[in-house]
């Protein structure tokens, strides 16, 4: 009696000698193969299609304004526009490592500062008219109080999402905030990172966090959320955001005519229904 | 070179998956040894609900763990109720997503382990005289402990990896939750690849450990008995 040698995921062979044998006919293999390829070729076209679309890699923070802006864009200019939503910082990143954007539009200037730097944005097309500010929330069924940024060093208070304080735009402010407010110390084992600020506000939504800072334009956008506390523009870091035209966009045309349409009054009106702050043209 | 952080997450991530190997030991034994001996009518749906973590994205298992033990989730909610306890964003999320996903793989290198036995040894010993108890301890075990080892070390080497599940249910809180992957996912992110390939030399030095222990062990005596 011989103990076979151990392969944890297979079964073992009960039968070593019946050789299982498949034999698929030659016309089946064939007709797979023709399918596939029609199927390859398919998407092949659909993405020749596709590559007219405008890509806009836009924080998470602007997501619902700028759909609202895109759906009436495509209307009046016949240009497609997709988006990439996500925290500023990762997005900065994909666009160093070679991403397909065409426009950039970030929740800090430093982000954008960085990409300059590296030649990777058209500087003549960059702008910046939107701000925006900071509220302390807490989930709307929640009886906590936080009517300061002090409470949330209290003991109530156990747990705080952010956007990532060491990357991510809005955790990056948060942080600002709290430290010119001399509380980051007492707050720093409570924060919860989180990819980006809709994250921290889905994790105060959920109820798994105990309170979380956030834009005012997010706080808005949620039913789930109260707001305990607005943060003064004096006692925050200045928010901005600046956008740009990607050098190596294919399309950098119709990105100049987008950018034209995101600094217009028309969109302003669209970003201030959200609660930005969009600031008076020079 | 490696900060006081670093040796911090490689040790947390070190731990908790040696933990979560252990607290899955018993669990992944009994179902092993349920489906190797056992037929039901309704086995092959059990077996399919055991792989369900190894098949379905990693992150999909998370969102169900988090709304599981979330505080408004079912058990959740229960547990920070009567016990005040928080498993979401806290090292006990950690612990119970890497035993999750890393469950599948230890039942199944379980299972083939106690099939593998030969009945026959076991017979033997039972026209000896000894208790179903005493064959198990003394026939069945041990003759399958190879493949038990083997895949409580597989069961590791996954946990040592896991990332969807983990990211979902715990976070990345530093010095907290933060395990070798995310630390790593986190590092590319903010740019800092010096940081990130410092974690992945450490995560490889960890993974070849691990497939070569249960390569020998796979590969050791194949003794005739």
């Amino acid at each position: 009696m011989k103990l076979l040698g151990l392969n944890p995921i297979a079964t073992p062979v009960k039968h070593p000698t019946v050789q299982p044998r498949y034999s698929i006919h030659s016309a089946v293999v064939n007709s797979v193969l023709r399918r596939l390829t029609a199927g390859f070729v398919v998407a092949l076209i659909w993405c020749a299609a596709r590559a007219g679309d405008l890509t806009v890699f836009a924080a998470a923070s602007l997501s619902d304004a700028l759909k609202e802006i895109a759906v009436i864009y495509e209307k009046q200019s016949g240009d497609r526009v997709v988006f990439n939503f996500g925290a500023s910082s990762v997005l900065a990143r994909q666009i160093e490592e070679g991403a397909p954007a065409d426009i950039f539009f970030s929740a800090d200037e430093a982000k954008m500062d960085g990409l300059e730097k590296l030649g990777l944005i058209l500087k003549e097309t960059r702008r910046s008219r939107l701000s925006n500010s900071l509220v302390i929330v807490v989930a709307a069924d929640s009886p906590l109080q936080v009517p300061s940024a002090h409470d949330l060093a209290g003991d109530k208070v156990k747990r705080i999402a952010l956007a990532d304080p060491k990357a991510v735009p809005a955790g990056v402010y948060a942080r600002a905030y709290l430290e010119k407010a001399r509380l980051w110390p007492a707050v720093e084992r409570k924060i919860v990172p989180t990819e980006n600020v809709r994250a921290a506000l889905a994790a105060v939504e959920s109820g798994n966090v105990d309170a979380g800072i956030v834009y005012k334009t997010d706080a808005r956008i949620s039913r789930k959320v109260r707001v305990t506390c607005e943060v003064k523009p004096e006692e925050g870091p200045p928010i901005s955001y600046p956008m740009a035209v990607v050098k190596e966009s294919s399309r950098i045309e119709a990105g100049k005519r987008f950018v034209r349409h995101l600094d217009s009054g028309e969109a302003g009106r669209v970003f201030e229904k959200y609660g930005f702050i969009v600031r008076k043209q020079r | 070179m490696m900060s006081a952080e670093d040796w911090q997450i490689v040790w947390f991530t070190a731990w908790v998956s040696a933990l979560s190997t252990l607290v899955i030991l018993p669990f992944g034994l009994a179902a092993g040894l349920l489906l190797a001996r056992r037929d039901w009518p309704s086995k092959s749906g059990v077996e399919t609900i055991l792989s369900l973590p190894l098949v379905m994205p990693p992150v999909a298992t998370g969102l169900i763990l988090l709304k599981l033990l979330g505080r408004r989730g079912a058990l959740g909610g229960f547990l920070h109720d009567t016990l005040h306890l928080d498993i979401v964003f806290t090292w006990l999320a950690v612990l119970v997503s890497l035993s999750v996903m890393s469950f599948p793989l230890l039942v199944r290198s379980v299972r083939v382990a106690f099939e593998e036995v030969n009945p026959r040894l076991e017979q033997i010993a039972r026209t000896l005289g000894a208790s179903d108890l005493r064959v198990f301890w003394a026939i069945t075990m041990p003759l399958a402990a190879r493949g038990i080892i083997a895949g409580m070390i597989l069961a590791f080497a996954r946990a040592l990896g896991e990332f969807g599940a983990t990211i979902m249910v715990a976070g990345n809180i530093p010095g907290q939750t933060s395990t070798l992957s995310l630390a790593i996912f986190q590092s590319v992110q903010l740019g800092q690849d010096s940081h990130a390939f410092r974690l992945l030399a450490v995560s490889v030095v960890l993974a070849f450990a691990a497939v070569w222990a249960s390569e020998y062990l796979a590969r050791r005596k194949r003794a005739p008995l």
